[in-house]
């Protein structure tokens, strides 16, 4: 039986038996999890389980076939929506390999997302001055040097810069439901500390974040709630955060022996 | 699945493509002597005129039309063609009360309400604009605000009336009738297009716009644009097209000249939107142009930005003749095809004078089963002492149907030269369009947002006003490109 937490009412996100396959093979092999609103679930798990994939799925990549199962996203079908839709609705993906988009500002391109968001919310677009106060707060809140935010997307970012502007991105959009993609891997201790405190900050009771990671250090900055092991397309454990700690000490050949793998 | 989308979508629906209904006064179709007289007639020419047109058809009789681009298509007839229609009233207008209000309509559709012009006056981005609609310079504005400085701006036309000695030392100095089959033509059946002489160390105080719109069925457009900056003298200059759908081909063929004296410098932009044929390739403008500039003497420049989005097949490369030393020309181009449209261009720079600096920077995007090409020269003359190019065309394709092609020719005669070339293809990223989308951006505006971050470094050298303009037609011309 999956771990669960009590005590909590609203249910964000629910995955029930969720199947994904890419050229014909099964990379999701039969996925439940349940995030309710203010929660913190960490994903672990070896390199090819299928993290990535995951997250992918839920973003709207349109590459992964869905064989079989079921997203609702706060009572919607997630699964039937465009990944622009999910993405007005509050899912957020924080990419595990951020994409360069030459010649286009890191500003115009967060000034056109709010603004196509809040369209689909029926609101007018966001006042240049409001917008700006905001790009002012957020840059702060995740120590972003100004000048990046003037630069083209991620182009010629640092591995850790292109982290440290999706966590920016992530406090401009406010979104409901964050998933975090191995944002912790290759950031050095400074950027970790600064990255894990924009995620803390911006914590509250109506969001909900899933912080998928290789390592157990970033979840000494990041408390979860629930920690999940993902292991050949399949959660094969979910525990309290301490879950992580015993994952580091005896490596992943334990899961593998404990689910008989 | 991508190609189902890609098949689906490609509209690309022109928006500009209304006619006006307004009288014509035409020529009857068809090319020989006694059209040719017909023109100058109509539009009172001097003896010497009608003769160098005279001249120029004899030469053009004699040549074929040329086939080394890369571009196919169905040969023009050229005794199928109208070459001269005026819209009615065709007589000398001085305040817009005079001017067909069918016209203003027109110029209202097309964005550049006269009116809106008149609101601006006093304002300090203001834009002269000069309109060639069909074969007929209908109204110059800011004529008298311009004159006070010196500057002449006025419809071809004028300038042979009133500026005979100006139009008779440039006229085809940088573009001789003999320079091509398509020059050639231009050169002897020519009907209007504008005119802008800048005096000695005078700076335009403002843009100057010409925007050109064939109208009638079964025309051709060949208008001339001749600009002159004498010493130290500048100018940015507009120039914008459009032109209503139809089924059958229509030709343009014009010839602009450019010339710099000492010190002097010349901004030419272009937005071409000509109708590029509907989306299977029916109908569009096919727009075969020469277009040059010479940097006559020292210290001068001439910068051509163009931003090509319209025309079923486009024929042009705008070029610079580097004969001053330290002179400067640039090429600062965007070329969209979509569907069926060809597109071949490119530019030529001719370095003879010491130290001289060329830059080219092509941006070819191609979607749908569209072909498009960049065609470059670099001459490095013998004598022409530590020249510089710097070149780099990119290509970016949207979907595997159509095709990118690059040409660059280099020839150097001078060891002293130093010449670069940088080339790129790259295909739109599936990537780049999830990561939009995953922040909220739909298809269409990630398309819009990518294609314009890529063309950047071109759009940056547009005026202002050109370039929101410029920026909305990559959209709309790409629009459902890519699923
Ligand atoms: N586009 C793809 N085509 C084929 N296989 C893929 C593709 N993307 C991922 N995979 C495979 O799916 C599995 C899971 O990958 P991924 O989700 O990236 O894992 P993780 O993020 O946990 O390292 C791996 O075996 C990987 O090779
Ligand atoms: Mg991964």
């Amino acid at each position: 039986m999956p771990y669960c937490l009590s005590g909590k009412i609203s249910e964000m996100l629910v995955i029930k038996n969720l199947h994904a396959s890419i050229d014909g093979k099964e990379i999701l092999r039969g996925i439940n999890l349940e995030v309710k609103a203010g929660e913190i679930h960490a994903i672990m798990g070896p390199n090819g389980s299928g993290k990535s994939t995951l997250s992918a799925v839920l973003a709207g990549k349109a590459d992964y076939e869905i064989t079989e199962g079921s997203v609702t996203f706060n009572g919607k079908d997630l699964l039937e929506l465009s990944p622009e839709d999910r993405a007005r609705e509050g899912v957020f993906l924080a990419f595990q390999y951020p994409v360069e988009i030459p010649g286009v500002s890191n500003i115009n391109f967060l000034k056109t997302a709010i603004n196509e968001i809040r369209a689909y919310k029926g609101q007018t677009p966001m006042e240049a001055k409001d917008f700006l106060a905001l790009v002012k707060e957020k840059q702060k809140l995740v120590e972003l040097d100004g000048k990046l935010a003037n630069r083209s997307v991620n182009e010629g970012f640092s591995g850790g810069e292109k982290k440290r502007n999706e966590i920016f991105q992530m406090a401009m959009l406010e979104p409901k439901l964050a998933i975090l993609d191995e944002t912790d891997s290759g950031l050095d201790i400074d950027a970790l500390r600064i990255v894990a405190g924009g995620v803390n900050k911006l914590k509250s009771k109506d969001n909900a974040t899933i912080v998928i990671t290789h390592y157990q250090r970033l979840l000494d900055y990041i408390v979860p709630d629930v920690v999940h092991i993902l292991y050949k397309g399949k959660i094969v454990k979910s525990g309290p955060k301490e879950l992580a700690l015993e994952l580091e000490e005896k490596g992943y050949d334990f899961i593998k022996e404990e689910v008989g793998a | 699945m991508a190609n189902e989308i890609l098949a689906e979508q490609i509209s690309g629906e022109y928006k500009y493509g209304f006619v006006t209904d307004i009288e014509a006064d035409n020529a009857p179709k068809g090319l020989n002597e006694d059209i040719i007289r017909f023109i100058s007639k109509k539009k009172n020419e001097p003896e010497w005129m009608l003769e160098y047109r005279l001249k120029a058809f004899k030469y053009w009789q004699t040549l074929e039309e040329p086939h080394w681009a890369h571009v196919s298509y169905t040969k023009p007839n050229f005794q199928d063609i109208i070459y001269y229609s005026a819209p009615k009233p065709k007589v000398q207008l001085n305040s817009l009360d005079e001017v067909d209000p069918e016209l203003l309509k027109t110029f209202e559709k097309l964005g550049i309400s006269i009116e809106e012009q008149k609101r601006l006056s006093g304002v300090e981005s203001r834009i002269a604009v000069d309109i060639v609609m069909d074969s007929v310079s209908v109204k110059t504005t800011f004529k008298e605000t311009l004159s006070e400085k010196g500057i002449i701006f006025c419809s071809f036309g004028e300038a042979v009336q009133e500026h005979p000695e100006l139009v008779k030392k440039y006229m085809g100095s940088v573009v001789p009738y003999t320079d091509n089959f398509y020059a050639a033509l231009n050169s002897a059946v020519f009907t209007d297009g504008s005119f802008c002489y800048i005096p000695k160390g005078v700076r335009c105080p403002m843009e100057l716009s010409t925007y050109f719109r064939i109208n009638a069925s079964g025309t051709g457009q060949f208008e001339r644009t001749l600009i002159i900056a004498d010493e130290d003298a500048y100018v940015s200059y507009l120039e914008g097209c459009t032109a209503p759908m139809r089924d059958e081909n229509q030709l343009h063929a014009a010839v602009v000249e450019i010339v710099t004296h000492k010190n002097a410098e010349v901004k030419y932009s272009t937005v071409q939107n000509w109708y590029p044929g509907d989306k299977n390739g029916k109908g569009g403008i096919f727009n075969f142009v020469t277009k040059r500039g010479i940097c006559l003497e020292d210290n001068s420049k001439i910068s051509w930005t163009q931003v090509e989005t319209g025309s079923a097949v486009t024929w042009k490369y705008p070029s610079v003749i580097l004969k001053g030393d330290n002179s400067v020309g640039e090429f600062y181009s965007v070329a969209v095809t979509n569907n069926y449209q060809q597109a071949d261009t490119g530019t030529k720079m001719m370095h003879l004078g010491k130290n001289t600096r060329s830059t080219i920077i092509s941006k070819g995007i191609s979607a749908g089963f569209s072909n498009n090409s960049y065609r470059g020269l670099v001459r490095i003359a013998k004598g022409a002492s530590n020249a510089r190019n710097f070149s780099q065309c990119d290509s970016l394709l949207m979907g595997d149907k159509c095709g990118a092609h690059t040409f660059p020719y280099i020839e150097i005669k001078d060891k002293s030269a130093i010449v670069e070339h940088e080339a790129t293809t790259s295909k739109i990223g599936e990537d780049q369009l999830f990561y939009c989308k995953s922040r909220g951006i739909d298809n269409e505006k990630a398309i819009g947002l990518i294609v314009n971050g890529y063309c950047k470094e071109v759009l940056n050298k547009l005026p202002m006003e050109f370039a929101v303009e410029a920026q909305k037609l990559l959209a709309v011309s790409l629009e459902g490109s890519v699923g």
